[in-house]
């Protein structure tokens, strides 16, 4: 099970993209890159999870530490996702009123400058 | 399907996947599962897609039993199916725990929600399928998940309709 991690500077707003599935095998992975991110001064982050195949609560646990860890040095983290499949653990999770999810990466990047 | 199977209705076909304690084996079972529900075709794309994070969610909560002990038996999935539903069972060799007693979450705005990263995996379970056990002792966890769902081979006969209002 493969899980992508590509990073991508635009402006000030840093870019994850992550492909494959999400879940307690990969999501470590996820987390590593995220505690990296911010340690290297990158605050203000988008995640892209247009290619996530997957996601669990795991992943979904990540996602959350990843909002506070961002938060904690007055940054944010947002989310781009149009895929049903995956909103939905968002939303009976209600976690669509913590995270701002946008529809694609430049709308998301728009909205954090 | 050998006929012999067909003119047995007291009988139901079951399959056990058993994989090793360790989270890598999750997505197999994940694999599994959603393959076998393939095969009931009254049964919607996204119902298989709930099944199949339901099973992952139990499976990721058994093998934290087991590791939570120090054990490394197999995990138990258990497929059957009859006229009106799916059913998967996991099962564990855990401690057990007590499914009403979870510890509660902030409310969903509160900034204090953002400290807590788990116990999203068992009300997911919950929202996501049409029926669940959970049966658990000190001597191990069953989950039964169950989906409802049109006779084999029926597409017209889905019975069970999406959370669409979610």
């Amino acid at each position: 099970m493969d899980l992508g991690l590509d990073v991508s500077e635009h402006g000030a707003t840093t870019v994850l993209s992550v492909r494959g599935e999400v879940d307690v095998y990969t999501a470590p992975r996820l987390r590593e890159k995220l505690v990296e991110l911010v340690s290297q001064g990158k605050h203000t982050i988008v995640i892209d999870l247009e290619a996530v195949d997957f996601l669990d609560s795991t992943g979904l646990g990540v996602l959350v530490g990843g909002l506070k860890r961002a938060r904690s040095h007055e940054g944010e983290l947002s989310l781009v996702c149009t895929q049903h499949r995956i909103l939905k653990v968002f939303e009976i999770t209600g976690l669509t009123r913590v995270f701002a999810i946008h529809d694609s990466v430049d709308g998301a990047v728009a909205a954090a400058d | 399907m050998a006929a012999t199977e067909v003119s047995a209705p007291a009988e139901t076909a079951a399959i056990e996947l058993e994989i090793p304690s360790r989270p890598e084996y999750i997505g197999l079972a994940r694999l599994v599962v959603s393959s076998l529900a393939s095969g009931r075709r009254s049964l919607a794309d996204d119902r298989i897609d709930d099944l199949k994070l339901a099973v992952s969610e139990a499976c990721t909560n058994a093998i934290e039993a087991h590791a939570g002990v120090a054990i490394d038996d197999r995990v138990v999935i258990r497929w059957s199916e009859e006229d009106d539903r799916l059913e998967v069972a996991v099962c564990d060799q855990g401690h057990g725990f007590d499914p009403a007693a979870l510890p509660e979450h902030p409310p969903i705005t509160d900034p204090d929600r953002l400290n807590f990263e788990r116990g999203l995996g068992i009300p997911l379970i919950r929202t996501l399928v049409d029926e669940v056990e959970f049966a658990t002792s000190s001597a191990g966890t069953s989950v039964r998940l169950v989906m409802f769902c049109g006779p084999a081979g029926d597409p017209s006969a889905d019975i069970a309709t999406d959370d669409a209002e979610l």
